[in-house]
């Protein structure tokens, strides 16, 4: 990683000259929310005006442009009694801007799941690969509690990441065509000065968060929790919408559906993001469900996210950016659950500690 | 200016130096596998019963068909190009690389449309997808073999391995239980299995009909028929789900060690790759760490059976 230091006024050139002729993405605010909140979401661009620089966090995330909501894996075309089968894996270069630390982490844990398994997939990879990013940190909202997902810093998945130190931006740059980039434009080393801001900036951002989940052995607290009737409490909150699903910035569950074209002559298979808390997510052919109870399929997303991937992977599929908690109809959110969940344990450890720790 | 406009054409996406691990997806016989999948003619179809038919597959391009390689136990997703695609446990022997064999009952959208094609169709396989059973480490064991209904089909190739393998392992039992006598399936296998491959086979019913002579009752009633050396056997259940926990406890009571105990699971499957995460039990995959499980892996597993 090459680190330099440009001014906010020389990066704002960097990004216009950037966004001028490239597919471009970044934070716009598209509405306000009941509580009169500003709402962004990743929005094209057109120039370095439209950006919102200062914005909080995207309601949606920015995995999106590498895992659509809807996506032709393969085309079918008929003759006869045989069928051509079309794949592309063509993917547009795109320029994402502004993405916070969590949501590169995000991608990294996707990367994890699609490009390191057993079966690569060529369609992520390519717009992963034809991707240009920038990241930007953040002090953190009141919600977040990525520092206890340890997601709060990210040191790889970018191109370019910023830091906010006054006016000037400290950069990581982590590509050859970040660095290319740049030199067209006037940077400098970092001196004592910058490194000393940086370090002020981070520690800003630690400090700042208000949120914090106890995950110390989550994954055996999830095992032992499992009949626990907590499931079933935010369970029967739960509408079974899928929202929490479709905000996620690192959840890829997916189902695929075949339809006929008009004519009879095509048929396409398409890729749709799912989500494991809507009803069907586990029903096979006949009838059966797995999980029938809206308490097992909350259980299954927190299991999923917190100990089955953890296992697999060795890290926890959330990063803590809570936008499941702040788009769920229901009001549920992460860091309640998994609370309540410890908090079981608490309780039961009142009859050995005569004081217990308070929440 | 420089113009900034950079482009990565596809075949050229490894140029990105971040990702530091970039796989060698790129074979085409990785992609034929998980995307393309490979065209089958059906060659035959036989009617089981009302509800079960065996299609006979066979891969089109002779090349594909004699690198085609599966082990007992693995499961393909059947494509049907316009309707969908589904996960179909192989029931042919995994020596045979003319034809596969898939026995599929008709419960769903997919399978419906298979219902109502003709010999000489063509369908698409991808795959194959799973783990499968240790033949080899179970070489030189008794085998219990037990099958409730449909449950028959996946354990069908790893019979077929017994009975080319018959020298290498002890006693074999198969316990095949069914709702009624004709829902028995593959009977016309049963006096070549007993006969000439000596397997000890116990079949029950549900529900009797005048013409049937053998037992009748639950499969949980055969256990009193047989002996088994519980220190020298390898068990494989595949069952409906409420089958499983009955008899892998009565196993488990036995003393048949839990790592000697083989399950194969059913879930429902969109990609068959891991990827779509509708196949998850517990923290687990059935489509790459299944569908065969060891029972101490069901136990660990939540929700498993």
């Amino acid at each position: 990683m090459i680190y330099k230091v440009i001014s906010k006024k020389e990066f704002t050139g960097f990004v216009d000259a950037l966004v001028h002729s490239n597919r471009s993405f970044g934070p716009k605010q598209v509405a306000t929310d009941h509580r009169g909140n500003a709402v962004y979401q990743f929005q094209p661009v057109h120039s370095v005006a439209d950006i919102a620089f200062d914005y909080s966090a995207t309601a949606s995330s920015a995995k999106h442009f590498f895992l659509p909501f809807r996506e032709e894996l393969s085309h079918f075309h008929f003759h006869g009694n045989d069928w051509e089968q079309q794949i592309s894996y063509e993917a547009n270069p795109v320029v994402l801007i502004g993405l916070r630390a969590c949501d590169i982490s995000a991608l990294n844990i996707l990367d994890d799941v699609l490009l390191n398994g057993h079966f690569p997939s060529p369609g992520y990879l390519a717009r992963r690969k034809n991707s240009f990013v920038i990241g930007m940190d953040h002090l953190p909202l009141p919600d977040c509690f990525c520092k206890s997902m340890n997601h709060h810093t990210v040191t790889t998945g970018f191109n370019l990441f910023c830091s906010d130190i006054g006016d000037h931006y400290y950069l990581s740059i982590n590509s050859s065509k970040a660095f290319n980039f740049l030199r067209e434009f006037e940077t400098r080393e970092p001196n004592y000065d910058d490194n000393c801001m940086l370090v002020e900036r981070r520690k800003l951002i630690q400090n700042g968060f208000q949120t914090d989940i106890d995950v110390t052995a989550l994954p055996t607290i999830l095992d032992i929790e499992f009949d626990s009737p907590v499931w079933e409490k935010w369970g029967d909150k739960c509408l079974n919408c899928g929202t929490c699903a479709m905000v996620c910035p690192s959840c890829y569950c997916y189902s695929l559906t075949e339809s006929f074209d008009t004519n009879l002559n095509g048929a396409s298979r398409e890729k749709k993001l799912y989500s494991c808390n809507l009803v069907d997510f586990a029903v096979v052919a006949g009838g059966h469900n797995f999980r029938p109870k809206n308490g097992d399929r909350l259980k299954y997303r927190y299991y999923h996210q917190h100990r089955g991937f953890a296992e697999n992977a060795s890290q926890q599929i959330c990063v803590g950016c809570n936008r499941c908690g702040r788009a769920c109809l229901a009001g549920i959110n992460p860091k309640d659950v998994i609370n309540d969940l410890r908090m079981e344990k608490e309780s039961c450890m009142t009859c050995v500690s005569s004081s217990p720790r308070k929440i | 200016m420089h113009d900034l406009r950079f482009v990565i054409p596809p075949q050229d996406i490894n140029r990105e130096d971040f990702a530091s691990s970039v796989p060698d997806f790129n074979r085409r016989s990785e992609i034929m596998r998980t995307d393309f999948g490979y065209k089958c003619m059906v060659s035959n179809i036989v009617r089981l019963t009302e509800q079960e038919k065996l299609f006979q597959l066979r891969i089109i391009d002779p090349v594909e068909r004699a690198l085609f390689r599966f082990k007992p136990g693995q499961f393909l997703m059947l494509e049907v190009p316009g309707y969908g695609d589904v996960p179909i446990s192989i029931s042919s022997s995994s020596s045979n690389h003319e034809f596969l064999e898939l026995c599929i009952r008709k419960v769903g959208h997919v399978t419906s449309a298979l219902f109502s094609i003709k010999e000489g169709a063509r369908v698409a396989i991808r795959g194959p997808f799973g783990s499968a059973f240790p033949m080899d480490e179970m070489a030189g064991h008794n085998i219990l073999l037990i099958a409730g209904g449909l449950g028959i089909a996946p354990l069908r190739a790893p019979l077929y391995w017994l009975n080319e393998h018959r020298d290498r392992f002890l006693d074999v039992h198969l316990l095949y239980g069914a709702k009624e006598p004709s829902q028995l399936l593959f009977t016309w296998q049963f006096d070549e299995w007993k006969m000439i491959n000596h397997i000890n086979l116990h079949t029950i019913v549900e529900r009797a009909d005048p013409q049937w002579l053998g037992k009748k009752g639950m499969i949980t009633d055969l256990f009193n028929d047989i002996t088994i050396a519980t220190a020298t056997t390898y068990a494989i259940v595949c069952g409906p789900p409420v089958m499983f926990k009955i008899v892998c406890s009565w196993l488990d009571r036995l003393g048949i060690p839990m790592n000697r105990m083989f399950v194969s699971l059913e879930r429902r499957m969109h990609c068959g790759m891991g990827k779509c995460c509708r196949c998850m039990v517990g923290s687990t995959f059935t489509c790459i760490d299944g569908p065969v499980f060891d029972y101490w892996s069901v136990m660990n597993l939540k929700e498993a059976i």
